[in-house]
């Protein structure tokens, strides 16, 4: 296995990732696919500090981790809020932005 | 000089002024009282300056004082000045403007008198007038002009009130066009007139002369010179100008190729047609080839243009005019005719004849119209002459009117017509200009006698048609026929005594009249200062005296056969005639020879195609369909696209985001091919190595082919290569290997050798 094959996979990911945040209208499956599109991040960052034999990919890759657990934790709270108030948490309906 | 020259267009157009303004509220007797007012005063301050100052310069002149000047002018201001070109808004009386002046402005009141009758029953009263003050006005700015621009004035001035009148009842669709197809067909010749010119303009520049249109300058003895200038087609400068601008008279006096706009004239109000074939607008052509003598009497082509097309006119015209079976169609056709007479007059030099017969034939012909308006009249408004006869003792002051008219214009005896025609008749025959064959004038003299019998056939057709035999009308016609009002049996009294002995004025040359009063051929001793003499030969008295025989006898000839064929009505053997041996040239006839269908088909359709094929795809496809439609849709769908990305929700966003950078990667990386350049240093060539972003990095290897045989020539780990331009080929294959990666990239490139200096190519170029 080449470190091809790991930035293939990182890229696959990563798309399935971005279709998840564009196209999904479940506001904790949107917040699922940011997660897969950071760990894609993760895989790439994994792989090219193997291939250039440096730990500073690896240390970034902790940090993502560290930030996506943080950010998951604030984005659920969100969505429990937003469901509390809305009963709803359908994406197409958060629409505030317009106007 | 005073100020009163400039009276004579301005009263008639002050007419205009009130009439077309506030004439609507002034009451009918108001509207009729200031335009017959202001066309009799501008007669009256005509004829005061004709016999005081002009009279009195004429009678210096023909005292041997030639110092004087024979004319009265008048500038008003400076129209325009271009360096030493000065055209001037001037005004100006000589013998010759004051004979059509005074024809113009007399028949032009008589005429206004009549249309009070006429048009009694007119709800656009007001403005009927003040159009017919409007043409007066026109007409005497283009006689009295000074200069050619200002005649120019005049010249689309009448072309636009004949547009008015003609269509005046444009309710009626076909009165409409008739008037735009008079209007259309005069702006062609108008055109013409414009480029001739241009052309006298051109002749004036380059001599040093006076720069100006003015008609005396024109005919200063420098501009004659200049009219001699080579043309275009090796012909002088007088002969293109001449035609041009004759092409321009076609226009307005209905001349072959342009006539075809008179006849249909006939749509407008008989006084309008009376106005338009006596007094004002189709005499505008005869008097302007008059006013430029000079310039025609330079030129034997354009004159022999001039009085061919004439006399094919006159013949063309007296042909068409025997089938036609609407009164004044009859009157157009023997106008078009007539006119053809003036221009032969002209075209012979025989200038003094031509408005001789200008005067003639306004009376007589302006009576003919006035009295076949009094006829419809009677008629309750048809003038299918078919179905009319037997109304001379029912219209006795019309018939006796119409009666001197026909025999006027049939050219009988001592009347005035007998004595103009005689005159355009005689100088055809003595007409032999330097460059003419000899037998040309004989051509014309013969052309026209048969036109002239033509002529006194259909007039005396039309004659006894109308007034002789038993009455056609149906019964409730019949019953309403009566004599017309006094204000239109009046001008037909006046018109017909000046039928009868206005020829007097123009008496033939002989020795045997040596005698009388200068009076009786005043006309052309009066006109001879304004015109160029010397053109047209002389016959001797025998010669004459055959001629005027020849004249009265197919005079009486054409009276003799209408009487024959027409006398007591249609007659079974006109009717056989038409239906057997003539019936080919009685269809001809009727049909007007089939010019109007043949300008329908090689001109009219083509252009309508032409229009119409334009409005097709410039307006509808060009300028609706792509420049308004087009800009509506191309700004409607950028808005529902960005209405579509804008709809306030963040994955909408985030998708434009998503595009946008994708798009800016794959730019980037199309930017961002590995390859290499090359350049020659000195007797080398360089090529450097550009990896791109993706590749570039410390450690790379490129490998070198540079004579296309597959195989690696270099290896090395800088990307820049030094060679000697004859070890290259054409192909060169350069690899890139990252060691990060592994990858190897491979580009190759076609290299066009930069011939270095003093370096010779060593061999290996391609197959050489």
């Amino acid at each position: 296995m080449g470190y091809g094959h790991f930035l293939v996979l990182s890229a696959l990911l990563f798309c399935i990732g971005i279709a998840g945040v564009l196209f999904r209208r479940n506001a904790l499956i949107v917040l699922m696919s940011v997660e897969l599109m950071l760990n894609a991040g993760n895989i790439a960052m994994l792989a090219f500090s193997r291939m250039h034999a440096d730990t500073s990919g690896q240390t970034f890759a902790l940090m993502v981790i560290a930030v996506a657990a943080a950010e998951v934790a604030v984005g659920l709270a969100i969505v429990v809020a937003v469901f509390r108030g809305r009963r709803d948490v359908n994406i197409d309906h958060l629409n505030a932005m317009r106007n | 000089m005073g100020n009163s020259l400039l009276w004579i267009p301005l009263l008639p157009l002050l007419g205009a002024l009130i009439n077309l303004t506030i004439g609507k509220r002034l009451g009918r007797t108001a509207v009729h009282f200031i335009a017959i007012a202001v066309v009799a005063a501008s007669f009256f301050v005509v004829l005061s300056q004709v016999l005081g100052p002009l009279r009195d310069a004429f009678a210096a002149h023909l005292a041997g004082d030639t110092q004087g000047v024979l004319e009265l002018k008048e500038v008003v201001y400076t129209w325009m000045e271009i360096g030493r070109f000065k055209i001037e808004l001037a005004l100006r009386l000589d013998t010759l403007s004051a004979v059509m002046t005074l024809i113009i402005t007399f028949v032009g009141t008589l005429i206004h008198i009549y249309s009070t009758g006429y048009m009694a029953h007119e709800p656009r009263y007001a403005a009927y007038f003040g159009y017919l003050n409007l043409f007066m006005a026109s007409m005497l700015i283009l006689v009295l002009g000074a200069n050619v621009p200002v005649m120019f004035i005049g010249w689309e001035g009448v072309g636009l009130c004949s547009f008015l009148l003609i269509g005046f009842w444009f309710e009626n669709e076909s009165y409409a066009n008739a008037g735009r197809k008079a209007f259309v067909v005069n702006r062609i010749g108008d055109f013409a007139f414009l480029l001739g010119m241009f052309l006298l303009y051109l002749a004036t520049k380059d001599l040093g002369l006076a720069q100006s249109l003015d008609f005396a300058d024109l005919r200063s003895a420098g501009a004659v010179t200049a009219y001699q200038q080579t043309w275009w087609g090796g012909e002088n400068l007088a002969t293109a100008a001449g035609i041009l601008l004759f092409i321009g008279a076609c226009g307005k006096s209905a001349q072959i190729p342009l006539y075809v706009w008179l006849p249909d004239a006939m749509a407008g109000p008989t006084p309008v047609s009376a106005l338009i074939h006596a007094a004002t607008m189709v005499t505008a052509g005869i008097y302007m080839i008059c006013r430029l003598s000079w310039l025609f009497a330079a030129s034997p082509v354009a004159l022999m243009v001039v009085s061919t097309i004439g006399m094919a006119t006159a013949l063309a015209a007296a042909f068409m005019a025997f089938a036609q079976t609407d009164l004044k169609k009859v009157l157009a056709y023997s106008t078009v005719s007539q006119l053809g007479f003036m221009f032969v007059a002209a075209g012979t030099g025989n200038w003094v004849a031509a408005i001789f017969h200008v005067g003639t034939h306004a009376f007589f012909k302006a009576g003919l119209f006035l009295g076949a308006g009094s006829v419809m009249h009677a008629m309750s408004g048809s003038g299918d002459i078919m179905t009319m006869g037997g109304l001379r003792k029912r219209l006795p002051i019309t018939h006796l009117c119409f009666v001197i008219y026909c025999l006027a214009i049939a050219g009988f005896p001592l009347t005035s017509g007998f004595f103009s025609k005689d005159e355009i008749l005689a100088g055809a025959w003595a007409a032999h200009l330097e460059g003419w064959p000899a037998w040309y004038g004989k051509m014309l003299w013969g052309g026209l006698t048969l036109a002239a019998l033509g002529t006194a056939f259909y007039m005396w057709r039309l004659y006894f048609l109308v007034f002789a035999g038993k009455c056609r009308a149906d019964e409730e016609t019949k019953a309403h026929i009566h004599e017309s009002p006094a204000s239109m049996t009046g001008p037909l009294l006046v018109l017909a005594a000046l039928s009868l002995f206005a020829g007097f004025i123009g008496l033939p040359h002989l020795h045997a009249l040596e005698d009388i009063p200068g009076i009786f051929h005043g006309i052309s001793s009066w006109l001879d200062p304004a015109v160029k003499a010397g053109v047209v030969g002389h016959n001797s008295d025998g010669t004459t005296y055959a001629l005027l025989a020849i004249a009265s006898g197919v005079g009486l000839l054409g009276i003799f056969l209408a009487w024959r064929m027409y006398g007591k009505g249609p007659s079974p053997a006109a009717e056989k005639f038409a239906n057997g041996a003539g019936a080919r040239a009685y269809d001809l006839s009727k049909n007007k020879l089939y010019v109007d269908e043949f300008y329908e088909a090689t001109i009219v359709r083509p252009f309508r195609a032409l229009a119409r094929g334009t409005f097709e795809i410039v307006d509808r496809f060009v300028i609706d369909l792509v420049a308004v439609t087009g800009v509506g849709v191309i700004a409607k769908g950028a808005g529902a696209g960005v209405r579509w990305l804008q709809n306030g929700q963040v994955q909408r966003y985030l998708l434009a985001v998503v595009v946008g950078g994708a798009a800016m990667f794959f730019i980037a990386t199309r930017h961002d091919r590995p390859t290499f350049s090359y350049h020659a240093e000195g007797e080398f060539l360089v090529l450097q190595a550009e990896p791109g972003n993706g590749l570039a990095e410390v450690g790379n290897v490129y490998r070198w082919d540079t004579n296309s045989d597959g195989v690696v020539d270099v290896e090395s780990p800088s990307p820049r290569l030094v060679v000697r331009p004859g070890d290259v080929s054409a192909d060169i294959t350069m690899w890139i290997v990252a060691p990060s990666t592994g990858s190897t990239h491979k580009v190759t490139r076609t290299v066009r050798q930069p011939a270095a200096e003093g370096a010779k190519p060593v061999g290996m170029l391609g197959g050489e």
